[in-house]
C-alpha cells in the first residue's frame, strides 16, 4: 500500500498515512486531488479506479471515506477487506465508532492503525490479536501518566507489559 | 484530569470557529503555546503537545518545527512520550528531511529495548519511513529480531525486512536464511509476513526464486491446511479462512509457478481445489477465488485448470456486485490474447457491461469488446459498439472511435456496410476521430467505384443536416466535387431518390464556406469542390467563377492562392480546365502517402490531385510545348 486517507464528505482530512517518501507540499497536493476526484464520484460507482498512474480502493463508511492507493500488483478486493478490518477494529475499539471518535482521539486511530498495518502490509491477520495489543499498549501508556513525575529517571512502568 | 482533555479541548475550540479567519487565529495561538512549552524543560505535558501540533499539522498547517520534538520525544525513557514521538515523526519526517537521521541511534536502542511495545514502536516506524541508509545500518538488527522468540515481534520484524528489502534490494541476501526457516511458523501473522518477505526476494533475485520453489510443496501444505481446515474463528473472514494469508500465498505461487512446469504441476491440484471449494457470495472469497484466477492463467497450468478460471471469471461478470464485475474484466482483458475462444463465450455478458451506469465498468468493457471482435460476430458487435459510441462518456469517444475503424477495416463484410459504418461514426463522433480518417475514408470510397452514387447521396444529406463535425464535412466536400453528376442524376438504385438542383449543392459548398464552425482545411477543400463542379454542372457555372474570384481576396493564404489558381484555370488555361479536373482515379495506399507528402498545406491531409502540377504551370507560366507536356499528365493525377 502506498497510502492511506479517511475524509469526510466535505473534503476534511481526517487520517492520513504515507508509506512512500513524499515531500510535504507533494502530499497535500495529491491528498487534495483524490479526495475531490472520489467526492466526485457517484454513489453506486465501482470501489477501484485508476487515477494517475495509482490503483486506489475506497469505500464509504457512515460520513468517512477510506481511501487507499495500491500498487499495481496488489489485489484489490482483498484491500476491500483490509479496509474493513480496520473499520472493525476501529468499531471494537471505540464502541461503534462514528466520525467525532476519529476526530477527538485520531491518535488512537493511528495507533490501532499502526498495530494492524505495518510499512503498508497487514502484520496481524486476527482481530482478536490487534486488539489485545492495543489495549495492554494503553496499559502501558497509562501507566506511565500514572507516573507523570520528572523526577523519575527510570521508568517502572515497563514492568507492568 | 485525564491526559488527552487539554488535546481534546484545543480540537474542539478549533471545530468551533466559525470562519477560516477564526480557526488560523486558534491555530497561531495555539502553535505560539506549543512552540513556548517546546522550549520548556521536561514538564510532563511533551506528548500532549505535540499530539496538539499533529493535529494542527493534519489540518494542513505547517509544523516543522516539530521535528525536533519528535527528536527529543523518541529519545524519552517514557513509553507514552515515546509513543508520540514516533507517531510524530512517521507524519513529520520524511526520508528527505535531515532530522529523519538523527533518530536512527533511538530506534537502534529501542530495537533492544526489554519492552516489546518499544520495540514494536521502532520496527513500525522504520518500516514506515525507513530511508536507505537508515535501512543499511538497522539491517543486522531486524535479522537478529527475525530469529527473536516472541511472535510479535517476528511478524513485525518481517515486514520491517520487507521494507528494507524493497529500499535496498542487495540486503535481500541477508535475510533469505531467516525468510525461509519463518516458513515453518504456525502464527498467522508471522506466516503473512514471511509470504510477503519470500515473495519480494524472489522478486528481486532470480537465484532466490530458483531456491525458493524448492518450497512449493510446503506452501501447498500451509493453503490446503488453510483451505480444509475447520472454522477458526480467530481468522476466519466470511466462512473463508484467513483470505489474507490465502491471497499472499496464492500470489507467491504464481511467481513461484511461472514459466515452470515442475512447480506448476506440484500446485495444479491445490489450485483447482481453491477454485472448485471457495465460496464466492461475500467479498472475502472472491478475492481468494481472484487471486487463483490470476494464478492460473499466469503458470504453467493444465487446460482443464484454465477453462475452470476463465469460467469463475464469466461467473464474475454475472455478479451484481459492480466491483466484481470490474476485476473480471480487468482480469478477461489480460487473458483474451492468449485465451480467445474462452473469452468469446462471455461474449455477450461483456457487451451488456457496455451499459452499465460506472465509467470504469463502460471502459473495461469497451477495450474487452473491442479485443472480442471477429469476422463473424462483426455485424451484431458493431450494432452495439456503434450505440455505445453515441451515449458514451466524452472521455471514451476518440478511444471508441478508432478502435471502431480498426476493427470495420479488418473484418467488414461488404465495402457498403464499410463506408456506412465510417459515416456512422462521422455523423455520431466527427470531433473525436483523428486526422487520418479522412484521407483512409476518401481513398475508400474512391475504391468503391459502384459504391460513388449511394456514398455521395448519403454524404449530401448528412452535410445538409449538419456542418459542424469537420471530418465528415469535408469528406461529404470532397465526395460532392468528385461525383456531383451523380448527385444531380437524382436515382440512385441503393437509396432514396432525391431532388438536387445545382444551386443546392453551391448552396451547401457556400455555406460550408462561410461558417465560422468551419476550419480553414475544411473551406479548402469546400472551395475545391466547387472548382471541380465546375466541370460537372452545365448551368450555373457563372456562380462558381463569382464564388472562386470572390476567395481571390481572401485573409486566409491557403485559401487566397487556390482561388488565385482557380481563377487562373478559368481565364487563361480554361482549355485545360476539364482535363485538369477530371475525375479521380484509383488510389491505392501507397499513391496516396506521396501525395499527402506533396501537397502539404492545413492540418488534416486532403488528397487535391493537381495541386503539384498547378504551380509549376501557372507562377511560371511556361511554353505552349512544355504545358502540353505537363498536361498530358496533369488531368491523370500520379
Amino acid at each position: 500500500m502506498r497510502f492511506m486517507l479517511l475524509f469526510s464528505r466535505q473534503g476534511k482530512l481526517r487520517l492520513q498515512k504515507w508509506y512512500v517518501p513524499l515531500g510535504d507540499q507533494e502530499k497535500r497536493r495529491l491528498g487534495r486531488e483524490l479526495v475531490q476526484t472520489i467526492l466526485g464520484r457517484k454513489a453506486k460507482m465501482c470501489s477501484f479506479l485508476e487515477w494517475r498512474d495509482l490503483k486506489v480502493v475506497y469505500k464509504r463508511y457512515a460520513s468517512l471515506y477510506f481511501c487507499c492507493a495500491i500498487e499495481e500488483q496488489d489485489n484489490e478486493l482483498i484491500t476491500l477487506e483490509v479496509i474493513h478490518r480496520y473499520v472493525e477494529l476501529l468499531d471494537k475499539y471505540f464502541g461503534s465508532v462514528c466520525e467525532l471518535d476519529i476526530i477527538f482521539n485520531f491518535e488512537k486511530a493511528y495507533f490501532i492503525l499502526d498495530e494492524f498495518l505495518l510499512g503498508g502490509e497487514a502484520q496481524e491477520t486476527s482481530k482478536k490479536s490487534v486488539l489485545k495489543a492495543i489495549e495492554q499498549a494503553d496499559q502501558l501508556t497509562s501507566t506511565c501518566y500514572q507516573q507523570a513525575s520528572p523526577r523519575i529517571t527510570s521508568p517502572t512502568c515497563y514492568e507492568h507489559a | 484530569m485525564s491526559p488527552s482533555v487539554r488535546l481534546q479541548e484545543m480540537i474542539r475550540v478549533i471545530r468551533s470557529a466559525r470562519t477560516q479567519g477564526e480557526e488560523r487565529g486558534v491555530i497561531q495561538r495555539e502553535c505560539a503555546a506549543i512552540r513556548a512549552q517546546f522550549r520548556q524543560a521536561d514538564n510532563g505535558g511533551r506528548s500532549h503537545n505535540l499530539a496538539k501540533l499533529l493535529y494542527v499539522h493534519m489540518l494542513g498547517y505547517p509544523a516543522h518545527f516539530g521535528q525536533m520534538e519528535c527528536v527529543r520525544l523518541i529519545a524519552s525513557p517514557r513509553y507514552n512520550e515515546k509513543r508520540v514521538g514516533y507517531l510524530g515523526a512517521m507524519m513529520l519526517l520524511d526520508e528527505n528531511q535531515d532530522a529523519s537521521l538523527l533518530i536512527t541511534n533511538s530506534i537502534k536502542n529501542d530495537l533492544a529495548h526489554s519492552s516489546q511495545y518499544v520495540q514494536s514502536l521502532a520496527l513500525c516506524t522504520l518500516a514506515c519511513m525507513g530511508s536507505a541508509e537508515m535501512c543499511r545500518d538497522l539491517a543486522p538488527e531486524i535479522d537478529r529480531l527475525l530469529r527473536a522468540s516472541s511472535s510479535y515481534i517476528k511478524k513485525k520484524a518481517t515486514l520491517c525486512a520487507v521494507h528494507i528489502v524493497r529500499k535496498v534490494p542487495e540486503l535481500g541476501e541477508l535475510f533469505t536464511p531467516a525468510a525461509r526457516a519463518l516458513l515453518a511458523e504456525k502464527n498467522h501473522g508471522v506466516l503473512h509476513g514471511a509470504v510477503i518477505l519470500i515473495t519480494e526476494l524472489c522478486e528481486r533475485n532470480a537465484q532466490t526464486l530458483v531456491q525458493f520453489r524448492e518450497a512449493v510443496p510446503e506452501l501447498v501444505h500451509i493453503m490446503r491446511g488453510l483451505v480444509t481446515s475447520g472454522y477458526s474463528p480467530e481468522h476466519t473472514v466470511a466462512g473463508i479462512s484467513d483470505p489474507f494469508l490465502q491471497v499472499r500465498i496464492l500470489r507467491l505461487l504464481r511467481i513461484l509457478g511461472r514459466n515452470n512446469d515442475t512447480a506448476s504441476d506440484a500446485m495444479n491440484d491445490l489450485l483447482a481445489q481453491v477454485a472448485t471449494n471457495t465460496d464466492s457470495s461475500k467479498t472475502a472469497g472472491s478475492a481468494v477465488l481472484y487471486e487463483t484466477v490470476l494464478t492460473v492463467m499466469d503458470i504453467k497450468s493444465e487446460s482443464g485448470l484454465r477453462v475452470l478460471a476463465v469460467n469463475i471469471l464469466g461467473r464474475f461478470l454475472l455478479n451484481n456486485d459492480r466491483n466484481i464485475r470490474y476485476i473480471s474484466m480487468t482480469s478477461l482483458q489480460k487473458i483474451v490474447s492468449t485465451d480467445h475462444n474462452a473469452v468469446q463465450r462471455h461474449r455477450g455478458t461483456i457487451v451488456d457491461c457496455l451499459k452499465d451506469q460506472d465509467a470504469s465498468v463502460k471502459r473495461r468493457a469497451l477495450e474487452l469488446s473491442l479485443a472480442l471482435v471477429s469476422a463473424i460476430n462483426i455485424r451484431s458487435m458493431m450494432k452495439e459498439l456503434l450505440l455505445f459510441l453515441s451515449t458514451c462518456p466524452p472521455e471514451l469517444k476518440s478511444h471508441a472511435a478508432s478502435g471502431i475503424f480498426n476493427a470495420a477495416e479488418r473484418y467488414s463484410p461488404s465495402q457498403r456496410w464499410h463506408i456506412d459504418t465510417i459515416l456512422h461514426v462521422l455523423i455520431t463522433a466527427g470531433a473525436d476521430v483523428r486526422d487520418e480518417t479522412v484521407p483512409n475514408l476518401i481513398q475508400l470510397i474512391t475504391n468503391a467505384s459502384q459504391l460513388h452514387c449511394y456514398t455521395v447521396h448519403k454524404l449530401y444529406r448528412a452535410l445538409v443536416a449538419d456542418i459542424s463535425q469537420q471530418p465528415l464535412v469535408q469528406v461529404a466536400c470532397w465526395c460532392i466535387g468528385e461525383y456531383g453528376d451523380s448527385l444531380l442524376q437524382g436515382d440512385c438504385e441503393e437509396t432514396e431518390p432525391i431532388q438536387v438542383t445545382e444551386d443546392d449543392i453551391l448552396d451547401a459548398l457556400e455555406t460550408v464556406l462561410q461558417s465560422h464552425m468551419s476550419s480553414p482545411a475544411t473551406r479548402g477543400f469546400a472551395l475545391t469542390a466547387t472548382m471541380k463542379l465546375s466541370t460537372r454542372i452545365t448551368e450555373n457555372v457563372d456562380r462558381i467563377r463569382s464564388i472562386v474570384s470572390i476567395y481571390g481576396s481572401c485573409m486566409d493564404v491557403e485559401l487566397q492562392q487556390r482561388a488565385v489558381e482557380y481563377n487562373a484555370l478559368f481565364k487563361k488555361y480554361d482549355h485545360m480546365r476539364a482535363a485538369v479536373l477530371e475525375k479521380m482515379p484509383v488510389m491505392d495506399r501507397s499513391s496516396m502517402g506521396q501525395t499527402n507528402g506533396e501537397s502539404g498545406g492545413g492540418g488534416v491531409q486532403e488528397l487535391e490531385p493537381t495541386k503539384p502540377k498547378q504551380p509549376e504551370m501557372m507562377v511560371a507560366p511556361q511554353p505552349a510545348s512544355q504545358v502540353g507536356g505537363g498536361e498530358g499528365g496533369g488531368g491523370h493525377g500520379f
